[in-house]
């Protein structure tokens, strides 16, 4: 056996989206996923392992969804190009994806695919699901008609994948895998052929169409109505933030004692001296800070994946688009804006559905003004200490503090759209022709392989970037030793400097210092409040961080410092990720700097009206 | 009549389908819409009745009303 025959073969998996890809890729690989990017391309690919029962070992990848070979937006450009071998050796064989209840249109891209020689497997999958409701489908005869192998998938059950996997077997033995696919990319006007065909096949091999989905037409009649359906969206987002608020506060309470308790512990068990102050102060007192707020987090990206699995999703942007089209943006930028809330980087990379580029240019800018998740570490700290606790009518005051701050992103972000698009950013809007699909229970092995990488890529963060700044932010702050105060540490003079500059909105020296390492990512400012509350706070050192900020902060001085937090751009993987996407660093030095004026702008507006109004 | 033109809840059936964008009129073929299909205009956005979303075959595609412009239908 040579060494060649003992790499993995390279299969990807197309199709269209919605049609099962992700459920077969992680039922097919276990979800244990590494997301590769190409040197020098910005495409993001998820590839996995496996080995088919014939022994044979495999590098799947996972492609963005398209309909066919006239892709306009970046991410179905990508996912053409790797078949097609453009970014990279091109896959050995394709996993054409169908879903079998929509046989008919989908046939056309495996007939464009066909065309230029891809070798490929045909699966309908779904096909349980179609089969209930009455489709009947000829496999044979489709199988004839193709001369392509054609096998049926249950992406969700490991018995419904078991044909899927003996098909794979039998091509690669029987050396079916041909040669990487040549172009050239049929031209537009042979699509039409492609489609009379498509549907002559269909036409041949369905035996039995049912209606159109029931329970999907009955749900849309009360989701998608003009009246109702605006109403259902905003109640949704509303409950979703309140929430993530009222949720979560036994669980962070319950984190926030765990890592109280663990400070004691170390604290007593230490011996005195500098390990001792960077263990207690510095790295539990940092990270601790962060990590009780992963409950949010996880409130949060559960209703945004159940949104997206169930097929809300499309809903929302149908109902949003002519809004979004109005304040110079576009129905689909909904989906990228929505995830932004969870995180910009994602909601950036989401952003490639979009086809035009001046719309997606614009979507890219306004995605930091959504607030992220990170945010919350700062308003859940901030609105906790400062915010109280009582009922407005069936509310909760906090949650509709943080429910505002939401709001006050949104309303800032299409704002900004709207300058951007009659400056910047003019062109005439995309089309939107956006495929709503059919309802479904959400996968709950999907769901949770997207919730554990969303979480453990937050708990990466707090163990890298927030552990190191914490540590570092701690040396700063507790040396040199000679040192008495906060002023004469390190940190304290790097704050000094920039001080005068916040001063005028509010900050004190203490926000100032917390501001330097909290340039690396948002929720670094809360760690670094109690490191330097912690360090400098003296008999308050035992008291929680937010009963230490509720005495050194005036109440002007919390609302500014959630409104800084409304627009600054406080992310370095942000900025990194909007120069990628853009290509060029000029777009993410225009973010940052337009996110700062604007969040010096409103931290001092909110200081000083609040200050003008008494509080 | 252009599947603008349509009334909601009205079926009708696509007799051509042309664009003054060549991509347009392949983005639409490549979603679903094509020559004798039956088409129902099952419902419009909140806001000016846009965009429209149209049950087609079996799928639900939504569009705004200026590229239902490049949809003939004629009514059942």
């Amino acid at each position: 056996m040579t060494a060649a025959s003992l790499a993995p073969i390279r299969i990807a998996l197309v199709g269209a989206p919605n049609c099962g890809k992700s459920t077969l890729f992680n039922g097919l690989t276990g979800g244990r996923a590494k997301v590769a990017n190409y040197p020098g391309a910005t495409v993001e690919t998820r590839h996995g392992r496996f080995t088919t029962p014939g022994g044979c070992s495999v590098d799947l990848i996972d492609l963005p969804g398209f309909y066919g070979m006239a892709p306009r937006s970046l991410d179905e450009r990508l996912a053409l190009e790797t078949v097609l071998g453009k970014l990279d050796t091109a896959p050995e064989l394709i996993l054409a994806l169908v879903d079998a209840a929509n046989l008919r249109t989908h046939l056309q891209s495996i007939l464009q695919l066909r065309a230029i020689g891809a070798p490929m497997i045909v699966v309908l999958n779904m096909f349980d699901l179609a089969t209930r409701d009455g489709l009947e489908i000829d496999i044979e005869k489709l199988e004839r008609e193709l001369g392509l192998p054609v096998v049926t998938a249950n992406a969700t059950r490991k018995a419904g994948r078991e044909a899927l996997l003996a098909k794979l077997d039998d091509a690669l033995a029987h050396k079916e895998i041909a040669a990487p696919p040549q172009g050239p990319f049929p031209a537009p006007e042979e699509i039409r052929a492609h489609q009379s065909e498509a549907r002559r096949i269909a036409g041949a091999a369905i035996a039995y169409e049912p209606p159109f989905n029931r329970a999907t037409r009955a749900i849309d009649r009360i989701v998608l109505h003009p009246v109702a359906g605006p109403f259902i969206l905003a109640a949704l987002l509303f409950f979703m933030f309140q929430m993530v608020y009222t949720w979560s506060a036994g669980p962070v309470d319950m984190l926030d004692a765990g890592a109280a308790s663990l400070g004691d512990f170390a604290a007593a068990h230490l011996p005195a001296g500098w390990l001792h102050n960077l263990i207690v102060d510095g790295v539990i007192a940092g990270v601790g800070s962060v990590v009780v707020f992963l409950p949010q987090i996880l409130i949060l990206f559960t209703f945004i994946l159940l949104l997206e699995a169930s097929g809300y999703m499309a809903r929302a942007a149908f109902l949003m688009d002519e809004l979004m089209y109005r304040f110079g943006l576009n129905g689909r930028a909904f989906i990228p804006l929505l995830s932004s809330f969870a995180c910009a980087i994602p909601g950036i990379m989401a952003s490639r559905v979009i086809e035009n580029d001046r719309d997606r240019l614009t979507t890219i800018l306004i995605a930091p003004l959504m607030t992220c998740s990170a945010r919350l570490p700062v308003y859940a700290l901030i609105i906790g200490a400062f915010i109280p606790e009582e009922s407005v009518g069936p509310f909760n005051l906090q949650g509709l503090v943080l429910f505002a701050l939401y709001i006050a992103g949104v309303i800032s972000a299409v704002s900004i759209a709207f300058i951007f698009k009659r400056t910047i950013a003019k062109a005439r809007s995309q089309p939107l022709i956006l495929e709503l699909p059919t309802y479904k229970l959400p996968n709950a092995k999907d769901f949770f392989i997207s919730l554990w990488m969303r979480a453990s890529a937050f708990l990466k963060r707090a163990g890298t970037v927030i552990l190191a700044t914490s540590v570092i932010l701690w040396f700063l702050a507790a040396y040199p030793a000679s040192a008495t105060t906060l002023k004469e540490s390190f940190a304290g003079r790097i704050g000094g400097l920039i001080e005068p500059l916040l001063a005028p909105i509010g900050f004190n020296l203490e926000i100032a210092i917390a501001l330097v390492p909290g340039m690396a990512a948002r929720e670094v400012a809360v760690g670094a409040l109690g490191t330097v509350y912690a360090i400098h706070g003296g008999p308050e050192n035992a008291q929680g961080l937010s009963e230490t900020l509720q005495s050194a902060w005036s109440l002007p001085t919390a609302l500014a410092f959630l409104a800084w937090y409304v627009f600054a751009p406080q992310c370095f993987a942000t900025l990194a990720t909007i120069r990628r996407e853009t290509g060029s660093w000029k777009w993410a030095g225009f973010a940052l700097g337009y996110l700062f004026t604007l969040a010096y702008l409103g931290a001092g507006l909110t200081y000083w009206i609040s200050r003008a109004a008494g509080l | 009549m252009q599947l603008s033109q349509m009334k909601k809840g009205a079926v009708g059936r696509v007799t051509g389908i042309s664009a003054a964008d060549p991509l347009i009129e392949a983005k639409l073929r490549e979603i679903g819409f094509a020559e004798n299909d039956a088409v129902e205009l099952a419902h419009t956005g909140p806001l000016a009745k846009t965009p429209l979303c149209v049950r087609l075959n079996r799928t639900l595609i939504a569009l705004r009303a200026d590229e239902a412009q490049a949809i003939e239908v004629e009514l059942d």
